[in-house]
């Protein structure tokens, strides 16, 4: 039994949380593994694409900065195989091919010069004044003077101003010469800028100091280490382009992808940001954690509603099922009680049999002569008969508790209750006569019958009576037995203005053994008895006392179908006359 | 002369011992049998001349029922009074369609019950006497 009473809490709110934890867990796992595994296959795949697109988009501006590059070389070269030093000496002749240069692509020439060995610029044609310039101590005269050809990193020379050198070498009358050009930075700039990829991705290029050969967008300067960096493996593995994300000094994390152009000379470098480049993916990766924890709040939500619902649902069904068993053993213990009482009447029955036999024995004795003169004779009559009624009394009460205990099945038939009531109140009459108390009746005119048994409808309405004149013994009352219609039902009502019943033992009355009257005077069974009578018609039986002023026992029976419908009380059906 | 000859069927000793007591001093002769089967065989006995069972419904062994079924079967011309310690009408309609004569309760009246008795034994000796007119009949007819 305690064990039922902590279940209340203790037990429901245990059950509560574990399925609240079970939904949880069964829910939200799955769709964070779900979610988790297409993110991680989204972002791997995505960074893929990302980096080949990347990887696409800087092979093509290394081809075209390297093809640039190349077609500026086979053109100075061309010019310095096609024409000869003394050719090119001649400034107006440079100047003509500087010209036509300038016609045929545009202002990337900004000059041409011839050198010699001896590092001299013997003409020269372009707009800053370099003529018989020297350039024997700069670095790009000595390096192109090693090779055939020679293309400079970006630095200001003599002019001031940033921009690089495409020097071609050849030989006349074996002496070395060099035709150089000057190629505008600007336009070199403009074709690296002009590789701009979402928000934050710019190109640049280094050379193999890290020195910027173009205009950067930002201040990298300060990450020149991680271009070393790629550069060092470029220089160890193959000329092969690679990829890489690096955190600056601001930590922010960038893609860098880095081919070397001019044959390795410079590194062409392509940076975004790496938020910016993989946009979709951080936008998706917001999605999916939005969508996750709204996920993860409603099935929290819903787990915890869900499970408080199932387990009120639980309680409830618990506590019927808890009165159900309580029914059930009720019953079974009324099933015993009955059968236990069966087992006593018949027991009881044949003692008390025995003891009335003996009692008349002893009466048939008494008739012979020699008691005839005894002076106790009326007094030995007067005992045993007393001792008959007491048996007869029993067997009454034993009959009483036999009838309760098994289903007998008397007949059924119409009884007009008016007749029986007025027999029944007749009956009474003389035990009334003796408490002084009055019985008056209020029938309602034409009654209809019912079907029912007379003898359990005397039964019960008997009962009702005495146990009003059993109440009013000592003083004396007035019982007032009354039948009335209501819609559906037939109503007897007795009411007796006796000190009625206190409102602690209303609930009780109608339960087999219990009785307010004395040891030895009443059983408490007539009025459970009365009880299951009724409702086996479908009726039912109420009380309602105030004590002293009035007790009413109400009861009331279900009409016949066929009387409802004479008396056109059923809501539906058609007129029957 | 006795009024009727009774065999008292009972299983509580006490019982058919007042009992006897109470009917002899009423003039009736009475037999004894403290169950179905002794009944029985208390019947068949030769000397036996018992015209009216006063039987007990609830009995151990063969009860009440059982054993007038088998009196019925055996000696139909003996009339039975059942009497019982508590009433059930299923088993008073047995008993009737058995043929039982009447059904009484315990405790019951004396005098009611050796009026019952009496009413008995004469439809028995009723019963016999026009057996034996028709057995006469017969002869007659025969011899004729």
């Amino acid at each position: 039994m305690n064990q039922k009473d902590s279940s209340g809490h203790g037990y429901y709110r245990s059950l509560t949380r574990n399925i609240v934890l079970l939904v949880i867990v069964v829910s939200i796992t799955p769709m964070i593994l779900v979610s988790g595994l297409l993110l991680y296959q989204f972002q791997n795949s995505y960074r893929e694409k990302i980096y080949a697109h990347l990887g696409e988009v800087v092979q093509k501006h290394k081809q075209k900065i390297d093809g640039f590059l190349n077609e500026r070389l086979d053109d100075i070269r061309f010019m310095a195989r096609t024409f000869s030093f003394e050719e090119l000496s001649d400034e107006s002749f440079l100047h003509d091919r500087l010209f036509t240069l300038q016609k045929e692509f545009g202002p990337v020439f900004v000059d041409l010069g011839v050198v010699n060995e001896r590092g001299i610029q013997v003409a020269y044609s372009g707009p800053y004044k370099l003529g018989r310039a020297l350039y024997s101590d700069a670095k790009w005269f000595k390096m192109a003077m090693t090779r055939e050809y020679f293309i400079s990193d970006v630095f200001l020379g003599l002019r001031g101003l940033p921009h690089f050198i495409i020097a071609v070498k050849e030989n006349w009358k074996g002496q070395s010469w060099l035709l150089r050009a000057t190629i505008d930075f600007v336009a070199f700039n403009t074709l690296v800028e002009n590789i701009r990829i979402g928000q934050t991705g710019f190109a640049f290029i280094v050379n193999k100091d890290g020195e910027f050969q173009t205009r950067s967008l930002l201040d990298v300067a300060a990450c020149k280490d991680i271009y070393l960096d790629v550069l060092a493996e470029g220089k160890a593995g193959e000329n092969k382009m690679s990829i890489a994300e690096r955190c600056d000094s601001t930590g922010k994390k960038n893609i860098l992808v880095a081919d070397f152009l001019k044959g390795n000379d410079w590194l062409l470098v392509y940076q975004q940001d790496s938020a910016d480049a993989f946009s979709d993916l951080g936008r998706a990766l917001r999605w999916t954690i939005l969508i996750n924890v709204l996920g993860g709040l409603a099935i929290l939500t819903m787990a915890f509603i869900l499970s408080g619902r199932i387990v009120k649902r639980i309680a409830k069904t618990d506590q019927e099922k808890n009165k159900v068993d309580e029914q059930i053993i009720e019953t079974g213990k009324l099933a015993s009680i009955g059968e236990l009482a069966a087992g006593i009447a018949h027991e009881i029955n044949n003692p008390v049999a025995i003891m009335v036999e003996e009692a008349g024995w002893i009466g048939d004795l008494l008739e012979e002569e020699e008691f005839k003169e005894s002076s106790n004779l009326s007094e030995f009559k007067r005992a045993l008969s007393q001792i008959r009624t007491q048996g007869k009394r029993c067997k009454d009460i034993t009959y009483k508790l036999l009838s309760f205990a098994r289903k007998t099945d008397p007949r059924e038939q119409d009884v007009q209750l008016n007749e029986l009531l007025d027999e029944l109140v007749v009956l009474s009459g003389q035990r009334a006569k003796y408490g002084n108390i009055t019985i008056t009746t209020d029938f309602q005119e034409d009654l209809p019958t019912v079907m029912v048994s007379q003898s359990e409808m005397q039964q019960v309405f008997l009962n009702l009576i005495n146990n009003s004149m059993d109440a009013m013994e000592k003083r004396g009352g007035k019982i007032e037995v009354r039948t009335l219609l209501e819609e559906r039902h037939l109503v007897v009502e007795i009411s007796d203005n006796g000190p009625g019943i206190p409102r602690a033992n209303l609930g009780r009355i109608f339960d087999p053994f219990f009785t307010t009257k004395p040891v030895g005077k009443g059983t408490g069974l007539g009025l459970s008895i009365c009880y299951g009578i009724i409702k086996k018609y479908g009726g039912e039986i109420e009380v309602q006392s105030a004590p002293d002023v009035e007790t009413t026992f109400r009861v009331k029976i279900p009409l016949p179908e066929d009387t409802l419908d004479r008396m056109g009380t059923r809501p539906a059906g058609p007129e029957k006359y | 002369m006795a009024i009727a000859n009774v065999l008292l069927v009972d299983d509580e000793v006490p019982f058919v011992e007042t009992m006897t007591n109470r009917l002899s001093k009423r003039d009736l002769q009475v037999t004894t049998a403290f169950s179905g089967a002794e009944a029985l065989e208390k019947l068949g006995q030769k000397e036996s001349n018992v015209e009216v069972v006063i039987l007990d419904v609830k009995m151990p062994g063969m009860d009440g029922i059982e054993t007038l079924g088998e009196i019925k079967r055996a000696y139909p011309l003996v009339e039975v009074v059942m009497l019982t310690g508590h009433a059930t009408v299923e088993t008073a309609i047995e008993g009737m369609k058995l043929g039982a004569f009447d059904y009484l309760m315990k405790p019951c009246d004396m005098e009611v019950l050796v009026a019952k008795v009496g009413g008995a034994a004469s439809r028995k000796r009723e019963q016999e006497r026009k057996i034996v007119e028709a057995r006469i009949k017969e002869i007659t007819m025969r011899r004729a």
